[in-house]
């Protein structure tokens, strides 16, 4: 049996590229989020929450609006996808000190967020240890059925890991205009997620980084924009 | 002028002139002066002489020692150290004990350190040296015996940020040596009273004060012609291939030739094209920003040695270097200026009784009639460079924490001396604060950083920074100049059959923004070749040699100056009066004529709108003559408009003069109609929100908020330990400009971008003016076919970048249609699984 792999609500379908991984069909949505429908599970990678303030500390002053934005968007996807289960895959805070930064509004925000589903906090090299008082739950990796969802992308890992860590992004050049744009990277056997949070940047999907894990460019660029633009590896550009 | 000065001109059989003479006895009433004289004419000893003279007669140091008498500030490290070496020879004659050094980006810290602790008499330094000067705690002991300022190439200095913060700097100079005198040598500008101003100490009201002005006549008028091609003149592009053979002639009947083009591109394809026509194999060499610092020295020394026959360059040639004796130029293409045709001629023959020689090349129609205004402009020496402009915050910035690592600073005192300065005096009290909490904490209304402030107000109400890493910060990334983020051209050094590898010869660099449109595969000029781009490696950007002829990408056609407003009026009124065409070559008068019988010629104040189907499409040509970066905005803003109006625009094509956009809706029959009328859709009004909602997606608005972030230290270029490339800025500007775009609009940041973009890449200041001029004016001329005068901006549709394609239609160009696909596989799969069951 097949579930069906749009998300389901009343309105027009909002804008996604659909996929599978492990023959698992999965909804990669234009926020840069993952919705697998037969779970109810909704997956974001790479918060990167408080990196604006993390930068401060250090005296580079970026805008303390990140998380307050990263939540936002983070907060509209689950109150309209309405998950049963919520992956935060790792690198959720941009430091061990982040949660601490926190704005009682943002603490606040969150810790309602995570109520409003089962919340699993996935271990990233950011924040080995996530936040103990925001709710969720905190683990190493989880696998559902076929599916593997860890921060870290292995190599040579059998079919169905879901990743982050990476922060991918695709580039494109047509019409003397080079586009480039926060992606999903997939061959079909793996799956690495783009950043979900507002100050994470990119890295190029052609670079050393990703080598070990595709099999040459035989994987496809899952573009953001309006949409989600499925782009084949040979199409892309480096840099 | 004292004894051992005469006897020293007149045993080099000088004779002291005039402005020589006049700026000594400025300088013995202790006034500040503005001296103003072309090329050639002495400027920068008529500059020193007053110091040279004081130096001569002032007591040895006591023990304690003592800071320098005269600082000189150039825009070149290397026009400082040409300075320097040509100071040594009138010092040593004239038998006098004056230490004179440079001190510059290269200088080493050992030498920097001792002349810190013995300045020598004159310091020749930059603006960015300056800054650092300024900020070190102990600047009031080093510039306490200051007498003399000396800026040269003033007018170059203060059309750039870099002028603001040397502005800031000289403000703060005249407080540590409040006699201090200043001097400003300068080319011929516009407006003279906007850098005698700038000179001086502004007072809070009441009229600009203003330094003394001195004036050098102009020597021998030049000779300048426009070249009367036996070719056919091409109606478009910038090459100007079609003059090859003339100029080669040119160059063989002179000593020593500089070509000038306006691009680095440019540059390549006439260097290209000269050597394929050179039989004689005379020495030509190429000279531009981009080439390997070592193969720029070495074609400088060849030419001051006299071996060269033709250098083809940029505008890195530009200012008042000498390097050696240059008998004719030949400028190429159009010169967008008044005044920087006029500096250019001056680079031949550098000596002032003798006429200049120079050939104007118009590269195609348009472009003779630009020229033409160009000449008459240079023969009745109007000029037309930039008015001064307002300081910008973002250098404000930067300055303010300069000083507080300098010493602890009260508001009250450093507004007062800010507002001393020229561009900064209409600075308001609120915007300062806001610039001194912007430094302190990012000046974000969310005051959630105080805990992290960078400088931060005591009990006894002076601000002083937090901790000593932050003038360490500081230091590092002090200056204005944000580069292009550049990479290197390096040739692969591919193995048999291999990938493509690292490390083979390095050509030069190139703007990231060029390498950025490139795909694998494409060919370009670069150093004299056409090569093959590979790829990005860190870094580089990969080449490899090609054997074809023709670059596949052509030439980045428009110069990086816009068509001035003087030369635009010029152009608008010579196509608007049929009685000086007799002016112009026969080829253009005569497209003129026929411009005339199948179309319309806009009067001097008319905008002419032509409207004509072509193939399945149709056209719109505009002709504002307003240089291409106002029409490139202006692109982009109409299309938006035609869009609303359901015509269905599909792209844009923009040139110095004219812009064509088309699309698959009727625009002549809409205008017709009045849905919408032309002058609707040209109305003032797509200033407003059209303009917010383009902007807030515009990669050049993006890209100018980049510099304001990197000058203003929000960004940093290099972190102390961390030296950071221009591609490796720490974190991504476009994703803090989003960020802070949609929680705080009006943060200082942004509204020092706006002030940029309104001038700058977008010229948005300029578009408004014409927008204001035209209305009323707008001249509708439907045709059923393309006009003459359409023809050049039709001819680069396919040439220039397209604007105004939205992203995701190329992204959706480029993506499969994996969503039916994988629905496919889907369905087969589940028909599959009910056969099992």
């Amino acid at each position: 049996m097949h579930g069906t792999i749009a998300p389901s609500h009343e309105r027009a379908p909002d804008p996604f590229a659909a996929c599978t991984v492990a023959s698992v069909p999965l909804a990669l949505l234009a926020e840069g989020a993952l919705w697998w429908a037969e779970e109810r599970t909704l997956v974001v990678a790479d918060l990167h929450l408080e990196k604006g303030s993390a930068f401060a500390a250090r005296g580079q002053m970026l805008p303390p609006y990140d998380t307050i934005a990263t939540l936002k968007r983070l907060a509209a996807l689950v109150a309209r996808m309405k998950p049963e289960r919520v992956i935060a895959l790792g690198d959720s805070f941009h430091d061990m000190r982040g949660s601490g930064r926190m704005s009682a509004t943002d603490h606040g925000a969150l810790a309602t967020l995570t109520r409003a589903a089962e919340w699993i906090w996935i271990a990233g090299n950011h924040d080995p240890e996530p936040p103990k008082d925001l709710g969720g739950r905190a683990m190493q990796e989880l696998t559902i059925g076929p599916i593997i969802f860890r921060h870290e992308p292995r190599p040579g890992t059998a079919p169905g890991e879901i990743a982050g860590h990476l922060h991918p992004s695709a580039r494109i050049v047509g019409r003397g205009r080079s586009i480039r744009r926060r992606c999903f990277a997939s061959d079909g056997r793996r799956l690495v997620m783009p950043a979900f949070g507002a100050l994470a940047g990119g890295l190029n999907v052609l670079d050393e980084a990703f080598r070990p894990l595709f099999s040459g460019r035989a994987f496809h660029a899952f573009m953001l924009g309006e949409s989600v633009h499925p782009v084949a590896g040979r199409r892309l550009v480096g840099g | 002028m004292p004894a051992p000065f005469r006897d020293w001109f007149a045993r080099r059989g000088w004779v002291p002139r005039p402005h020589q003479i006049a700026l000594l006895e400025k300088a013995r009433e202790n006034r500040s002066a503005l001296l103003i004289a072309p090329t050639g004419a002495g400027k920068t000893l008529a500059g020193f002489l007053p110091s040279l003279a004081d130096l001569a007669t002032r007591p040895p140091a006591g023990k304690a020692g003592r800071g320098p008498h005269t600082l000189y500030i150039s825009p070149l490290k290397a026009l400082a150290v040409d300075i320097a070496r040509n100071l040594e020879a009138p010092v040593a004659e004239i038998g006098l004990k004056i230490a004179i050094e440079t001190r510059t980006g290269d200088t080493p810290a050992h030498k920097r350190q001792r002349q810190k602790l013995k300045p020598p008499d004159i310091l020749l330094t930059t603006p960015e040296q300056l800054a650092l000067l300024l900020s070190n705690s102990d600047a009031g002991r080093f510039f306490a015996d200051l007498r003399t300022v000396i800026f040269d190439e003033l007018h170059a200095l203060v059309t750039a940020k870099r002028g603001d913060l040397l502005a800031l700097g000289l403000a703060r100079l005249r407080k540590l040596a409040p006699d201090l005198r200043v001097v400003g040598l300068s080319a011929t500008v516009s407006e003279p009273d906007d850098l005698r101003a700038w000179l001086m100490l502004q007072p809070d009201e009441g009229e600009r004060r203003l330094a003394d002005l001195v004036t050098v006549a102009g020597g021998a008028k030049p000779e300048v012609s426009i070249l009367d091609t036996e070719e056919r003149l091409p109606w478009a592009g910038h090459s100007a291939v079609h003059a090859m053979g003339e100029i080669y002639a040119a160059i063989k009947a002179n000593r020593m030739v500089l070509v000038f083009v306006n691009t680095r591109s440019q540059a390549e394809r006439i260097f290209q094209e000269l050597w394929r026509i050179n039989e004689d194999v005379l020495p030509i060499a190429l000279h531009h920003g981009s080439l390997d610092v070592g193969q720029r020295r070495r074609v400088e020394t060849a030419m001051a040695a006299g071996s060269l026959r033709c250098v083809v360059c940029t505008s890195t040639l530009d200012l008042g270097i000498d390097w050696g004796d240059v008998d004719l130029v030949v400028n190429i293409g159009a010169p967008k200026g008044a005044s920087r045709l006029a500096q250019r001629i001056g680079r031949a023959n550098h000596r002032m009784d003798e006429p200049s020689r120079a050939i104007l090349v118009p590269a195609n129609r348009f472009e003779v009639m630009e020229c033409t205004v160009a000449l008459e402009a240079n023969t009745i020496g109007a000029q037309d460079t930039p008015r001064l402009k307002t300081g910008s915050l973002d250098v404000l910035a930067q300055h303010v924490l300069g000083m507080a690592c300098s010493a602890p600073f009260s508001p009250d005192d450093l507004h007062a001396e800010i507002g001393s300065a020229a561009p900064y005096h209409a600075l308001t009290r609120e915007a300062f604060d806001r610039v001194v909490e912007f430094v302190a904490t990012g000046g974000y209304a969310l005051k959630s950083y105080e805990r992290f402030a960078k400088i931060r107000r005591g009990q006894d109400g002076l601000f002083r920074i937090t901790h000593p890493s932050v003038a360490q910060q500081y230091r590092l990334n002090v200056g204005t100049i944000v580069e292009a983020p550049l990479l290197k051209v390096r040739f692969a050094s591919r193995k048999r059959g291999g990938p493509v590898g690292m490390g083979g010869r390095v050509l030069g660099e190139v703007e990231e923004y060029f390498v950025e449109t490139l795909a694998p595969g494409d060919t370009f000029l670069f150093a004299g070749l056409v090569v093959r781009f590979e790829g990005i490696r860190d870094n580089d950007a990969v080449v490899s040699r090609t054997i074809d002829e023709a670059p596949k990408v052509p030439a980045y056609a428009g110069g990086k100056f816009p068509l001035s407003t003087y030369l635009a009026a010029g152009v608008r009124g010579l196509l608007a009066d049929e009685g000086s065409w007799a002016r112009l070559p026969d080829q253009v008068s005569d497209w003129l004529r026929l411009q005339k019988r199948a179309s319309v010629l806009p009067k001097r104040d008319e905008l002419l709108v032509e409207t004509f189907p072509r193939g399945n499409r149709f056209y719109m040509v505009a002709y504002p003559f307003e240089g291409r970066l106002a029409h490139q905005t202006l692109g982009m803003l109409l299309t938006r408009r035609l869009e609303r109006a359901r015509l269905r625009p599909m792209g844009f094509v923009a040139s110095d003069y004219a812009l064509a956009v088309w699309g698959l809706g009727d625009m002549g029959a809409a205008f017709a109609k009045g849905k919408p009328t032309v002058s609707d859709l040209f109305d003032q009004d797509m200033l407003g929100d059209d303009l917010d909602a383009w902007l807030a997606e515009s990669h050049l608005l993006k890209r100018t908020f980049r510099a304001c972030a990197l000058i203003s230290g929000l960004i940093e270029r290099r972190h102390p330990g961390k030296e950071k490339t221009g591609r490796q800025v720490t974190i991504s500007t476009d994703l803090i400009y989003d960020v802070l775009r949609s929680h705080e609009p009006d943060h200082i940041l942004l509204q020092a971008t706006w002030a940029d973009a309104a001038t700058g890449l977008l010229d948005v200041r300029r578009l408004s003016d014409m927008l204001g001029r035209v209305q009323g004016h707008i001249l509708h001329k439907p045709l059923d076919r393309i006009s003459p005068l359409a023809v050049p901006v039709m001819l680069d549709i396919g040439k220039e970048p397209v604007g105004g394609e939205a992203s995701e239609d190329i992204l959706r160009e480029n993506a499969d249609d994996l969503v039916r696909e994988a629905m496919g596989e889907l369905q087969a799969e589940a028909k599959a699984g009910e056969t099992l069951s």
